[in-house]
């Protein structure tokens, strides 16, 4: 019996809506899986606790606010002083390709933007976690 | 990616309080992963010290934000606390969104603080398959006090009783019909009750209802040597938290006594009931594959009946 894919959708920066991740997260819901939400505004730190708490196997983080160069550096530095190595990180939201490009570089293992259909998203994901392999 | 720690080298690390093996060890006991089962023994012998309290009352009764005040009071206190926020899963996909983090924001940070959350995944009684699993772990891992939120439907949630030392039942103001909402089952079961959101001017009532229907059901409470209070809180203002930590308190020093042990054999039964019925029921799910099949193409052609045909498979895995 396999295991509900476990997701925790975060919200950083300072935006002030979040209609976007809550479809997300019905999307995955009936897709399966189990969705952690954690609301608006939250900062790297508090999102690295979660989902290290809740051993969640893809951290999604939404951002629309443009300051993505500066928060997965921030998210990537704290999960390795946690000793986090499995945690697949995707971004979603808004930003320029290039920026896409740079965290990628940074190891976001996938950029989903708020265009992508719902049936790519769930796919996506869970290719992410059978490439992961078991836990 | 990551490669796969044996359950065994997590152990070490959760007593040393590590976060991540804390919760991998936890995901193991929700996906019942066969590797785990060992280290997982393990821990349950070594578990026992910690206090475990169960909180329902119906949805949007104010439990997540009165585990995020009593939290927070708690840790000021020095404890270290744990948190398992259960939430149902979706009977059509099987998914779930898990939404009590929401209200616990401020808790997030804190090191002395850990949250859970997971869903039911079809498992009825309110209470999750691994709840009492990550409740052992948690313990072992240094948390003082364990803090169960389970989702309160009506009847169903009973299960809670068994799987906690003490039960809390929160019930609201200006939720249906007063205390409607409050099932007769639902009332006997608390270990203390909890009228939420009394900032509030419509709480007086709730409280007055509250007590008087407890006063009907004097008989039963008064062959326990614990009273069952019913103590009016504010999650917003912190009203009532000083007087229901105290209660918390009180209540677990009855559950140390020999009240506790009658309390502690009925978590016991409990555990190894559900654990064995879910043992048996994979097992049977296991052995009986293509027997079954053929059956059913036997009693579609109406070659034997249900009765005899059902006993034949049981026998095949009991003997
Ligand atoms: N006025 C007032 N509102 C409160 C208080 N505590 C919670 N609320 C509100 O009640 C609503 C539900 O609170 P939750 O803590 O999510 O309730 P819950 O019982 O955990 O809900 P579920 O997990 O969905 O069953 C929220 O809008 C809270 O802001 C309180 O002490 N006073
Ligand atoms: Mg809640």
């Amino acid at each position: 019996m396999s295991q509900p894919i476990r997701v925790l959708l975060a919200k950083v920066g300072l935006d002030g809506h979040d209609r976007g991740v809550k479809i997300v997260a019905r999307t995955l819901r009936d897709a399966g899986m189990d969705v952690i939400y954690t609301g608006l505004h939250r900062t790297p730190d508090e999102v690295v606790n979660a989902a290290v708490q809740e051993d969640v196997d893809i951290l999604g983080v939404s951002l629309l606010s443009g300051v993505q160069l500066t928060v997965f550096p921030k998210i990537f530095k704290l999960l390795e002083e946690k000793g986090s190595k499995d945690l697949i990180i995707v971004a979603g939201g808004v930003m320029p390709d290039e920026d896409a490009e740079a965290i990628k570089k940074m190891g976001v293992a996938e950029v989903l933007l708020q265009d992508t259909p719902p049936a790519q998203l769930v796919a996506n994901l869970k290719r992410l976690v059978s490439e992961r392999g078991p836990r | 990616m990551g490669e796969y720690v044996p359950s065994q080298d997590l152990l070490p690390r959760i007593d040393r309080g590590e976060t991540v093996a804390i919760g991998r060890l936890i995901t193991r006991a929700e996906g019942d992963v066969p590797e785990a089962r060992d280290a997982l023994a393990n821990v349950y012998k070594r578990s026992g010290k910690a206090h475990v309290i169960g909180i329902t009352g119906v949805p949007g009764s104010g439990k997540s934000t009165l585990v995020a005040a009593m939290t927070a009071k708690l840790v000021a206190s020095g404890k270290r606390v744990g948190v398992i926020a259960v939430d149902p899963s979706s009977p059509y996909s099987g998914g779930s969104i898990l939404g009590d983090r929401i209200r616990m924001t401020e808790l997030a940070n804190n090191p002395n603080v850990y949250i859970r959350s997971m869903a039911t995944h079809g498992e009825m009684g309110g209470v999750a398959r691994s709840t009492l699993a990550t409740a052992d772990i948690l313990d072992v891992a240094g948390f003082d006090v364990i803090i169960i939120e389970t989702v309160g439907v009506g009847q169903d949630e009973v299960e809670i009783v068994k799987a906690s030392h003490t039960t809390v039942v929160v019930s609201a103001p200006g939720l249906g019909d007063d205390i409607q909402a409050i099932k007769a089952g639902v009332l006997e079961i608390a270990d203390m009750h909890l009228v939420s959101k009394c900032d509030r001017p419509d709480a007086n009532k709730t409280l007055t209802d509250l007590k008087q229907m407890l006063t009907l059901n004097a008989a039963k409470i008064a062959q326990s040597a614990w009273r069952t209070p019913v103590i009016g809180v504010s999650s917003l203002t912190g009203m009532g938290l000083d007087e229901f930590i105290a209660a918390l308190e009180g209540h677990r020093k009855i559950s140390v006594s020999s009240e506790g042990d009658k309390r502690r054999l009925e978590i016991a039964a409990f555990r190894l009931e559900k654990t064995a019925k879910r043992m048996l029921l994979e097992e049977f799910d296991k052995a009986t594959g293509s027997a079954r099949a053929e059956l059913a193409h036997r009693l579609s052609r109406k070659e034997g009946d249900p009765y005899s045909f059902a006993l034949d498979l049981v026998r095949s895995v009991t003997q």
